[in-house]
Order: C-alpha cells, then structure tokens, then sequence
C-alpha cells in the first residue's frame, strides 16, 4: 500500500475524475458564452426588422417621436443625443470628483478619515438604483424647480418641467459612478512603483508636484479604464434616471424634461404593440452598439497598456 | 490519503451543484402544474356545498385594471375553490398579445380593442367603465375646468394658472406614457391625440400621482378610483368626478375595461364562463362597484 501514495487509485480512475471537471468547467463556461451570442443574436434578429421597414435614417436622425399616432413618427435622434450628452455631462462633474477622492485615498489621506471614507464609498456602490432615483425625486426635483421658476420667470416659452430635467439626471448620475471610479482610480494608484514617488520627492519635488506630474501620468492608463467603465454605468442605468428625468422627448438642454435611450424602452415596453414594439427594440440595439464600442475601447486601453509596460 | 478524500469531496460538491441547480430549474417549472393538480383532488371532497369546478384562469394585461383584477380573482376563488384564477398586470396590448398568443384565457384592456387586435380574433367584452379625473396639487385654487380650458392645457396654449382665474404659477403638465391606456383614453375623449405637450412622461398611475401631489402647479390625469385626498380631482363642465356622475353620463372623461376573450365567451372554457356569469352576477357588481367603478348593463 505504501508504495501506491498517488492521490486517486489508479491511473485511469485519476484520468476519467480529470475529464469529468474539465467537462463541467467547460459547461459553465459556455453558460456566459451562450448568454451573450443569444443576447446579441436576439438583439439583431428584433431590432433590425423596424429599421429596414422605417428607414435608418427616419429612425436614427429624425427629431419627432409620436409612436402612437395615427401617422405614427419614430425619429429617436433627441434620445441618442440625451444619452449622449447626459453621459459625458456626468463623467465631467463625476471623474473629478472621484479622482480627487481616489487620490486621497491613496495617497493623502489620515488613516482615520480613510476608515470612514473607504466604506463610505463602498456602501455607495451597494445602494440600488431605484433609491437614487427616490431621493432625486425628493430632493433634487423640488430644488430645480425651484431654480427653474427662478430663471425662467419672465420666459413665455419655456415649458415647466417641475424640476424633472437633464441636470437632475445628471446629478443622480454622477453619484452612481462615484464608486466604479474612485475603486479603479485608487487602484491604478496604489500600483505606481514606490521607486517613481521616492525619486520625485527626493529631487526635491514637492507631495502636490508627485502627485499632479508623478504618481497620476504614471496610473493614466488605469484611470482611463475608470472613466470607460463610468460611461458604461452611466449610459447603462435606467431605473434612477426615469424617476427624475421626465421623460418627456426633448433636445437635451439643461432645464428640459429628457428622455434616455434605458428610459425610452422602460418607461414604452409595457403598453407599445406592433411597429412601435419593434422600433424600443431598435433603440435597445442602439444602446447595445454603444456598450459594445465602450467595451471594445476599454480592451484596446488595456491591451494599450500592457504593451507599453 | 487525506487530499485524496478532500479532492473527492470537492468533486462530488461541485457535481451535486451542478446538478442542483439542474434539478432547480426543472421544479420550479413543474411546481404550479402540481399545485392545481393538488388543489382538484381536494376539494371537492373537502367542501361539498361549493361549486365542483376546477381549473385555472389567467387573466393578463393593462396595469389600470390591476384593483378590478385582484379583487375579482379573490372573491371568484373563495367561490370556487377548485379553481386557481392568476392575474397579472403587463399593460392593455400585452394583455391581448398574450390572449392571442394562447398563454392568457382573458387578456385585460383599459381601452376599446384596436381593429388589428379584433381581427386576430379578441372579443372586446366590457365589464365596467373606469372614470379618469384630472388631479392638480392641493394647494391650487382652481377647481373647476372646461373641455376648452384642458385642451389648451394639454396642448401647451395656456402654460400659467393666472390665465385660467388662478395664481401666477407656470403649469407643469403632467401625463402618461405613449401607448398607456389612461394617454389613450385622455386623449381621445378630448380629442387631441398626439397633440400634447407634456413635461412629465411618467410610466405608472402611482408616480402620476406623487408627481402632482408634490409639484406646486402641476396638473395630471388618473383613473378615478386612484384619487386621494393628496390631491384635488376638479369638476369638469361643473361636474364633479364622482361615480354617479360618470354613470349618468354627466361626467365626458371615462373609459371601458375590457376582458377580452380569444372567441365569444360561450366558446370558453366552463371556468372562464363561471367567472363571466360572476361578473354579470349582483355580486359582480357590487365588486365592481366597491373598486371605484361604473357596472354596465
């Protein structure tokens, strides 16, 4: 017996244990691999139908959405230019906010405010979206309008949303980012060789000097990576923003009620029939477009970065 | 010898996993199946004096008739235990995509059926006519508006209160999705349709009227049944929108709801039938009445 130490009985019995693993594992694996070729297929296969039947260019670049109408119009340039736009506003107030929050953790911050700030910022990221959407409502909706009323008390045409507008989707999507932004800029941080830091200080450069022209060029591919993955939250998310946007169709400027290519099929699905069912399956193939080249930036950053490393 | 058995067991937990989760997927599909079965053997022997049908319904559409639903499958059920009555609430046109589709009995619609849904063979059975009032926030000091003064709300001609013997507030006009039943009906009965300019989409009843309860100076529309005191329901023409009033036919803003049935409902099944002959039953209509609508004859 003594001499037979091999974990499993025998050769083949080791052999045939091996096989069976390697069988599930590959299993499971294709469970991801099959989710997304049916998920893209599908996409495809519903969303095209509508824009060969309208037109790409009525679909895509028109202005006027009447679904329901007895001449029905299906242009969703406004809701692409809202997604758009919503998205980049967010990452411009978002990024920094969340760099600079990055940065303190990482570099500056006192052990004892990092205790509270670290979790802080990891709760955030647990928080469902519906109730960042409850406090817009109760919080940032009321302010706008009271800001709305202020700006445009002499305006004949301004429409009054009652404070339900793009800043305020903005807002609620700026916070939603945070956490996504903070965790990989810190991380991307924290990876900066110590030697860079040491060098610097030691020439003489101040902490402020290390950081700005040290320590952030050196994690820009990281930070990179941040900002990508924000747009991907941001342009993703439909619950918080259909709460406090409006939802109406409208050219995004700030103070409009807006509507955005998640909130256009959430807030329609449940009532569309026919044509305009097929057109919300369109505009969920424009927002998978978008998420796919998100997702194919992000690879070529990273494959970017390893190379240069 | 010991990694040999921590390997096995790590083997076999993977596998029991695997097949677990297997197993899972197959019961919960199976599950109601047996239920019902369940549930037929029961009862007749359990309760003699109630009726021996037994079967299941489901009842899927508009989210307005959610109330009429619910309390119309509770009181039907207590009646005829042996029958499982299921509703769900995916909006008016899925309800009758579903009915036509085969996987509903009764496919709910908050509107009259459209003529492409008539021809794929639904029949617009009318159970009750829904009243929408017009909702502004409590602190407005208008309370009474025309046909006129709502179109020219709606349609973005008149955008502050002053205008209409008010306060000096902009009005913050607040409506439904395209496609929702309550949109549908509000605008055509004031015949407006896709003309209306609205500054708030919301997509439920419920955010409708949180919308306006909280916005100083908005104005939206609701099924009348929803209507509460966090809000003011104005008169319309000088009638208020109250039950009889809508009955008497006073009251312009109402609506059907529609159970529509795949074929007539004498082509049913006996349990789609039984719930039918309920609805026509003065119970029914007590029911009915009881959700905040209007019983027709």
């Amino acid at each position: 017996m003594k001499r037979n130490t091999s974990i499993i009985r025998s050769y083949k019995n080791k052999s045939a244990v091996e096989s069976a693993a390697q069988i599930i594992f590959i299993c499971c694996a294709f469970v991801a691999v099959l989710a997304v070729v049916s998920i893209t297929a599908y996409m495809i296969v519903s969303g095209t139908p509508a824009l060969a039947k309208i037109g790409i260019t009525d679909i895509l670049f028109g202005t006027v959405w009447k679904p329901a109408a007895a001449d029905p119009s299906f242009g969703i340039l406004y809701v692409i230019l809202t997604s758009i736009v919503g998205t980049f506003a967010a990452i411009l107030i978002g990024v920094p906010i969340g760099v600079c929050t990055a940065i303190f953790l990482a570099e500056t911050a006192p052990k004892r405010i990092a205790a509270i700030v670290k979790p802080a910022v990891e709760l955030l990221a647990g928080i469902p979206s519906v109730i960042y959407g409850l406090l817009g409502i109760l919080i940032l909706n009321p302010l706008m309008y009271q800001i709305e009323r202020k700006i445009f008390a002499d305006s004949e045409t301004h429409q009054f949303t009652g404070g339900a507008n793009l800043i305020s989707a903005v807002i609620v999507l700026a916070v939603m980012i945070l956490p996504t932004v903070i965790n990989v800029s810190e991380s991307a941080i924290k990876a900066v060789p110590e030697h860079l830091k040491s060098a610097s200080l030691a020439v003489g450069a101040s902490r402020m000097q290390t950081i700005f022209k040290v320590i952030l060029p050196a994690a820009k591919s990281g930070i990179v990576t941040a900002i990508v993955l924000g747009v991907g939250r941001a342009i993703g998310e439909a619950m918080a923003i259909s709460l406090v946007s409006g939802s109406s169709v409208n050219l995004p400027l700030p103070f409009n009620s807006v509507r955005f290519l998640t909130t256009a099929i959430v807030s329609e699905m449940g009532y569309a029939t026919d044509t305009h069912r097929d057109v919300l399956f369109t505009i969920g193939l424009v927002l998978f477009v978008f998420i796919m080249l998100i997702n194919i930036t992000l690879t070529k950053i990273l494959k970017h970065s390893n190379v240069e490393e | 010898m010991k990694n040999k058995v921590s390997k096995i067991v790590t083997l076999v937990a993977a596998a029991a996993m695997t097949v677990g989760m297997l197993a899972g997927c197959g019961q919960s599909a199976a599950a109601p199946a047996a239920d019902t079965a369940v549930a037929d053997a029961e009862v007749p022997a359990a309760d003699t004096t109630a009726s021996d049908l037994s079967g299941s319904i489901t009842l899927v559409g508009s989210t307005s008739m959610e109330k009429l639903a619910n309390a119309l499958s509770e009181a039907f059920m207590q009646q005829n235990p042996g029958v499982t009555v299921s509703p769900e609430f995916v909006g008016s046109s899925a309800g009758i995509e579903a009915l036509l589709a085969g996987s509903a009995d009764i496919g709910n619609s908050s509107r009259a059926l459209k003529d492409s849904e008539k021809e794929g063979g639904a029949v617009e059975n009318i159970v009750a006519i829904d009243g929408i009032a017009v909702v502004v926030d409590p602190a407005n000091t208008v309370v009474d508006l025309t046909k006129a003064n709502l179109i020219d709300i709606y349609t973005g001609k008149v955008t502050n209160w002053s205008d209409l013997g008010g306060e000096k507030m902009p009005i913050v006009v607040v409506g439904r999705e395209s496609g929702s039943g309550t949109r549908g009906a509000f605008e055509e009965l004031l015949e407006i349709e896709d003309q209306c300019v609205y500054a708030n989409e919301l997509d439920s009843t419920g955010a409708v009227m949180a919308k306006v309860a909280s916005t100083p100076g908005a104005i939206g529309y609701v099924s009348l049944d929803v209507v509460d005191d966090t809000v003011i329901a104005e008169s319309l023409e000088g009638v208020a929108a109250t039950a009889e009033n809508i009955k008497a036919g006073n009251y312009f803003l109402s609506r059907p709801f529609v159970m529509a049935t795949k074929g007539e409902i004498a082509e049913q099944n006996e349990c789609v039938k039984a719930l039918f002959d309920y609805i026509a039953s003065a119970e029914g209509k007590a029911l009915i009445e009881s959700v905040g609508l209007i019983t027709v004859d």
